[in-house]
């Protein structure tokens, strides 16, 4: 419908301001993993929007000292390779003995200076350099000089992080958190929903207004006295049972909630027919109203595992901070006060903690619009 | 790490195994211990009657005590904290709250909390309904909506690094790897340790929830936009209105619900917000926010349960009536809907 309301010349802005507008949208995330990929000390000397470009570094080294020297010719000569014994690699654009000029000549040409020595410096960072007197002094001479870096990309970073920054003991620690914390409160809701919704029980009318009731409750409301629960309680706290049942009591109103408006919504023949035939209400939900709800089921699980994924306020109050047990999103911020300054650190971590709800995201987006659009009611 | 795997997975089986098998053993126990047979005597009925009465129970158990436990109680239980000390030994009356509104940390907090109230989710709706009306209209909408909608599978913790990186600050004089500043420095400008810049560091730190929440916006109103009848449309066009009168006398108030319901439910997350402030400032530069005030002070010099429960109170106090309105927006809806 809106296509035929033109604004005609504006066709190509239009485009270019929705260009613009995605391209800030990703250009921070783009610039993670761009970085994540680089070399360290590229990301510390460059931005990462260069990552694709050759860089120019100046460098300075020492040629080898005079004992190095040998008699050729009537000339005496020294020669070597700049990179040696130094971080320094690239190739060499060119050089200069001051450091005021370290390009004052180009490489792969024989420099001369005035008392008669002559260099010569190939891009691969080799030299000779001769005197016609012999060479003195037990320190060699001082070149400087620009090396162009190309671009390199490297998985070095990530293989840091997950094994020896204790990320991937992170992320599986995640996954251990986030997987039963999503199961557990399906599972536990779609019986509650089904109870409510089918089953006759005195009070049900009340028990399904308070958790109404309860999904206005922020989480930070019962975080506090859970606190004191289970550092009394011994075998909650800094456990991953108690991590649970954490996720899945915040979780369950909004889970009851949208299942049962789901359940009670399924045709009322259906279920009186099963219970006709002697099925019991267990086989009933089990073989007729779970196959059905799939979709809400669905809905709920993406919303709860990418909440419980990326959730660091309960992981951190009831899981605690010891490596053991820290989740990724734990770990990350522990990372942002140790390592600030290492990028390649940071990035790299940061990619790994979003890789996987970025997948979820991707596979089952139809899914996850839908929890998206039921949870503007969900408080914790 | 195939230890950890391994252990992981035991871990995992033992959680979800335990919760079927609960259903499960429960139910069949139910039926073991009230058999019903094919023949209809009295035992049979009587037995039915118990296991109907007593099955919700077994289906509802388990949500019912969790629910109790992690939220009913612990709501009592911080209304009464609030009033009590910071052990929550001895009563002190409204002594919490009045120590709050005088603490300097408090105020700024509260200060805080409105501007993000008052900019994020204006800029999120603003921009969620441009773009939806934008990517509408061309052909590569969908992909472009998807990479907007990308942020917000992502944790704030994750966004905090990802925004971080784009402040980055080097000395005056390096070469700047901040995307931030090397703009700024491109355009001739200075470049600053932009997070410790007071009060506009603020709006900083909101850019990172407006990039995350735009995406949701966007789609909810490209949803309603979707929904607004051709028709009304016509006849404007037909009546000679342009593209934007027709936006906003036509469009807009037809999809004014779901306009609020996007606005309320990001001011909600607002006044929840924790993880983005903690892991980009830790309320330092006079950025603190209330959630993150609070959790300071559940932990800080061993906890003051007393002043923590006082802001969690707080906080509540502040959601509740946008919740409310919310579920009531949800229940009409559904009710309409069907």
């Amino acid at each position: 419908m809106w296509q035929r309301i033109k604004l005609e010349p504006s066709r190509f802005v239009l485009h270019f301001a929705v260009l613009l507008i995605v391209a800030i949208w990703t250009f921070p995330t783009a610039g993670l993993l761009v970085s994540s990929l680089r070399d360290k000390d590229l990301i510390a000397t460059s931005g990462w929007w260069t990552a694709l470009s050759t860089t120019d570094r100046s460098a300075q080294g020492r040629m080898a000292a005079a004992d190095k020297q040998v008699n050729k010719d009537g000339k005496f000569e020294i020669s070597g390779n700049i990179f040696d014994g130094t971080e320094v690699s690239g190739l060499v654009r060119a050089f200069g003995l001051k450091v005021q000029n370290p390009s004052e000549f180009a490489i792969d040409t024989t420099a001369t200076f005035e008392d008669g020595k002559t260099l010569l410096v190939k891009s691969d960072g080799s030299y000779v350099y001769t005197s016609p007197v012999a060479f003195a002094g037990d320190r060699g001479q001082r070149l400087f000089y620009i090396t162009s870096q190309p671009p390199k990309f490297t998985t070095e970073n990530y293989s840091t992080v997950l094994f020896s920054e204790g990320i991937g003991r992170a992320f599986v620690n995640s996954l251990t958190v986030t997987i039963p914390a999503t199961i557990i409160p399906i599972l536990f809701a779609a019986f509650a929903a089904y109870a409510l919704a089918w089953m006759k029980l005195p009070g049900r009318g009340f028990i399904i207004a308070v958790i109404v009731g309860l999904l206005v409750v922020p989480l930070q409301m019962s975080l506090i006295p859970l606190l004191k629960i289970y550092n009394a309680s011994g075998f909650l706290s800094k456990t991953y049972l108690g991590i649970w049942l954490a996720h899945t009591g915040f979780g369950l109103p909004f889970a009851i909630y949208l299942l049962r408006s789901y359940i009670a919504g399924l045709p009322r023949d259906l279920i009186e027919s099963a219970q006709v035939d002697g099925a019991n209400d267990f086989k009933i939900f089990l073989r007729i109203v779970l196959p059905l709800c799939f979709p809400a089921l669905a809905s709920f699980a993406i919303f709860q595992f990418l909440w419980v994924w990326n959730d660091l306020l309960v992981a951190i109050v009831f899981l605690g901070s010891g490596e053991e047990q820290l989740v990724l999103t734990g770990k990350l911020n522990g990372l942002l006060g140790s390592r600030g300054g290492n990028w390649e650190i940071l990035t790299a971590s940061a990619f790994v903690t979003i890789i996987v709800p970025l997948t979820v995201f991707f596979a089952l987006q139809r899914y996850f619009v839908r929890g998206l659009l039921a949870g503007s009611v969900k408080g914790g | 790490m195939t230890a950890q795997l391994f252990g992981a997975l035991i871990t995992v089986l033992i959680g979800v195994g335990g919760c079927i098998a609960y259903f499960y053993g429960s139910n069949t126990l139910l039926d073991r211990l009230l058999p019903v047979n094919e023949s209809n005597d009295d035992k049979t009925i009587r037995n039915l009657k118990l296991q109907s009465s007593i099955r919700p129970w077994l289906f509802l158990a388990p949500a019912l005590i969790l629910l109790i436990v992690y939220l009913v109680y612990p709501v009592f239980q911080t209304i009464w904290l609030s009033f009590h000390d910071k052990a929550g030994d001895k009563f002190v009356g409204l002594n919490n709250y009045a120590w709050a509104f005088n603490d300097t940390q408090f105020q700024t907090s509260i200060f805080n909390n409105l501007l993000w109230l008052l900019v994020v989710p204006a800029a999120c709706t603003a921009f969620g309904l441009i773009i939806a009306v934008l990517t509408d209209r061309i052909w590569w909408g969908q992909l472009a909506k998807s990479l907007i909608f990308l942020p917000l599978a992502i944790s704030f913790v994750g966004a905090s690094v990802i925004w971080k990186f784009v402040y980055d600050y080097r000395g005056q004089g390096q070469e700047q790897i901040g995307i931030l500043n090397a703009v700024v420095e491109w355009f001739g400008g200075a470049p600053q340790v932009w997070i410790s810049v007071p009060f506009w560091n603020n709006f900083l730190l909101m850019v990172i929830l407006i990039w995350i929440q735009t995406g949701f916006a966007t789609v909810i109103l490209g949803a309603a936009l979707r929904g607004v009848p051709e028709d009304t449309i016509e006849a404007a066009t037909i009546d000679g209105a342009g593209p934007f009168k027709i936006f906003w006398r036509i469009m807009v108030p037809q999809i004014m619900t779901t306009i609020i319901v996007v606005w309320t439910t990001i001011t909600v997350l607002v006044l929840k917000v924790f993880d983005i402030v903690l892991t980009m400032t830790n309320g330092q530069w006079d950025t603190q926010v209330l959630a993150n005030l609070m959790f300071d002070w559940m932990f800080r010099g061993g906890g003051d349960s007393g002043r923590g429960a006082a802001i969690a109170i707080i906080i509540m106090l502040a959601v509740l009536p946008i919740m409310v309105w919310n579920i009531r927006q949800a229940n009409a809806e559904q009710k309409g809907g069907h």
